[in-house]
């Protein structure tokens, strides 16, 4: 017996596109417990969409299989649909239909009872800032307003597991703080377990108690955001001196307490990336200090994510995304009103 | 908020699936009635610049040529209305909404189904919109034979309707492609079924090829019901030929929606 809500196993997709062969995703396994707020966070590309719709049994998976909120995506894919909530990359409401409407249709999807249906709705519709356009068509909507609706749709029943594709992507700063504020609100009221993705590190890094890097179809690293960064980026940290005398004589001090190799970003710096620097740097300035080296300047820069996706993979995520733009990606939300 | 019961959700009925399919897709014409008028404008510019030209050239009276030309007309509301609805679907394949329909714990049979049935509502209101608005100028129609010629139209364009859902399916996000194989199709089936002109003034191959167009029979079934002639053969071929779209449309419809993704 087992409590996880979601177990994927081996997920391995493949799409053939002519004679060529893409490998979307790649033997990826995980578990996620119930109640966690979990981030795919990757470049364009990496395979966190093709994931994610194996997960809600969109597509079939070319091996490997996971359970998803205790039933099997591929032997009983309808017992998982009635237990998730998803917000894909698109738009999930019809351009047509009425905000309400679309809310209400998609209860009576699920089997909930019109009179719940009602007040379910409009309960979303209030706590996701939807009521002045409830009447409105979802093609009137911006795309802040659009996404909010997404979400109201894939909490319509009350899901105890959503998946949000890039719920963010496209939206204008104010409204991407807003709709976090609304994702980390409804959890909190309802311990929904949240399962997204994104390709942005500062989401990533403020909201998810988890993070899953994906690149090129696998998960390379898996952990809390403060662990990745702590075991796979240091901290940058520099000393100015006032010559080149005092920076050569300190670099030999700076290298053996921070047992990493040093740098000279110029003649009077000396750079170092460590573990622990904000421990580190007094002590630096300290030990340097007694042996007469003078530190005039001191910076320690904390790592990012974006450091942990250099560090495991050579390239920063907007470089990985630059190159991923020669092939063509779904159209996402905001390009549209 | 209330938890909402999940086993309600799993393993229920298809009927229940395909009717709450069928409600969504009609809440945007109960919202907006005015959409199925306006979608009349075409047959209705049809039967006010057609209508006066056939008088021209068969110099019949006016009674006699709607009784000939108005059962077309309602045809070809149901042949242009139903043709295209496949694009609504592709055009919600594209923004993401389909994809939404997907995910939900409803038969890959009923989204289909849903969708097709819904194409009964337009048709109804647009028909009977028409007949009132042709019976001024002398139109008369049996009413049992309009009632059955309803249904045959509802049928026909349950059938059709399923056809341009399987294509938008089958055509996913290449939207030139949809309209190049409907518009391909839906002008031969028009001009081919003799709605507009008789085919018996054109070429042998013309109407040897409208024996095998469904249309035809469909208008010609319409023809003689509003008749009030229920025992003609055409009645029995244009039922067969409804029935027979209907029910090859919703299975190709269906195999399509299943196999999609
Ligand atoms: N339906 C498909 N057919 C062919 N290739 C696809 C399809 N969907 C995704 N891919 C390819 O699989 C890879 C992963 O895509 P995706 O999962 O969408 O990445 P992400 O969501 O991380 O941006 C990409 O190379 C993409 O082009
Ligand atoms: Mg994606």
């Amino acid at each position: 017996m087992t409590t996880s809500i979601i177990e994927a196993e081996g997920l391995t997709k493949q799409f053939s596109r002519g004679k060529t062969t893409v490998d979307a995703v790649t033997d990826v396994s995980f578990t996620v417990e119930p109640g966690g707020l979990v981030a795919f966070l990757g470049p364009n590309g990496a395979g966190k969409s093709t994931t994610i719709r194996m997960l809600t049994t969109l597509i079939p998976p070319t091996s490997g299989g996971a359970r998803v909120v205790g039933h099997d995506i591929a032997t009983t894919p309808e017992q998982v649909r009635a237990r998730i909530g998803y917000v894909g990359q698109g738009t999930s409401g019809s351009f047509a239909q009425r905000v309400r409407d679309e809310l209400l249709s998609q209860g009576a999807f699920y089997g909930v009872p019109a009179k719940q249906a009602k007040a379910r709705a409009d309960a979303l519709i209030e706590s996701l800032d939807l009521a002045s356009f409830a009447t409105r068509t979802v093609q009137q909507l911006s795309g802040g307003q659009k996404r909010r609706l997404d979400i109201a749709l894939g909490l319509m029943h009350a899901p105890p597991l959503i998946f949000l594709d890039e719920p963010s992507t496209g939206l204008d700063p104010q409204s991407r703080a807003n709709l976090w504020q609304h994702i980390l609100d409804l959890r909190e009221q309802h311990g929904t377990t949240v399962f997204l993705t994104t390709h942005y590190l500062d989401e990533a890094d403020r909201y998810a108690e988890r993070v899953m890097v994906m690149d090129a179809g696998r998960v390379i690293a898996d952990d809390t955001a403060p662990a990745l960064k702590a075991t796979l980026a240091g901290d940058a940290i520099t000393l100015g001196f006032a010559s080149a005398a005092d920076a050569d004589a300190a670099e030999a001090t700076i290298g053996r307490l921070a047992e990493r190799a040093t740098t000279r970003p110029d003649a009077t710096t000396v750079a170092a990336n460590v573990d622990d620097g904000e421990r580190l740097l007094p002590r630096l300035i300290r030990d340097l200090d007694a042996q007469g080296l003078a530190v005039e300047r001191a910076t320690g820069v904390p790592p990012t994510l974006d450091d942990v996706f250099l560090a495991l993979t050579g390239r920063t995520l907007r470089e990985a995304d630059a190159a991923h733009e020669t092939t063509p990606t779904p159209a996402t939300e905001g390009a549209s009103s | 908020m209330t938890a909402v019961d999940i086993t309600r959700a799993a393993g229920r009925s298809g009927a229940r699936d395909t009717f709450n399919v069928m409600l969504r897709e009609l809440r945007p014409v109960a919202r907006d009635p005015f959409s199925v008028i306006f979608s009349l404008v075409q047959p209705l510019v049809f039967l006010g610049l057609f209508t006066p030209l056939l008088i021209g050239t068969s110099g019949e009276s006016t009674a006699d040529t709607l009784a000939w030309f108005v059962p077309g007309v309602l045809a070809m509301i149901v042949l242009f209305g139903t043709g295209a609805t496949g694009s609504n679907l592709q055009y919600e394949m594209m923004t993401g909404s389909h994809e939404r329909t997907l995910v939900a714990p409803l038969s890959r049979a009923s989204l289909l189904a849903g969708r097709a049935l819904k194409e009964v509502v337009p048709i109804v209101v647009q028909v009977l919109v028409i007949v009132a608005i042709a019976w001024p100028f002398g139109f008369r129609a049996n009413p049992l034979g309009l009632l059955v010629g309803l249904v045959i139209l509802a049928a026909f364009g349950v059938g059709l309707g399923s056809l341009s859902y399987a294509l938008a399916l089958k055509t996913k996000d290449r939207e030139w492609a949809f309209w190049a194989v409907q518009q391909t199709l839906i002008f031969p089936l028009l001009i081919l079924s003799g709605m507009l002109l008789p085919l018996d003034a054109g070429p042998r191959w013309m109407t040897v090829v409208s024996t095998f167009n469904p249309v035809n029979w469909v208008v010609q079934a319409e023809r003689h019901l509003m008749a009030g002639d229920f025992a003609h053969a055409a009645v029995g071929w244009g039922v067969l030929a409804a029935a027979a779209t209907a029910a090859v449309g919703l299975a190709v419809g269906i195999r399509a929606m299943k196999v999609s993704d």
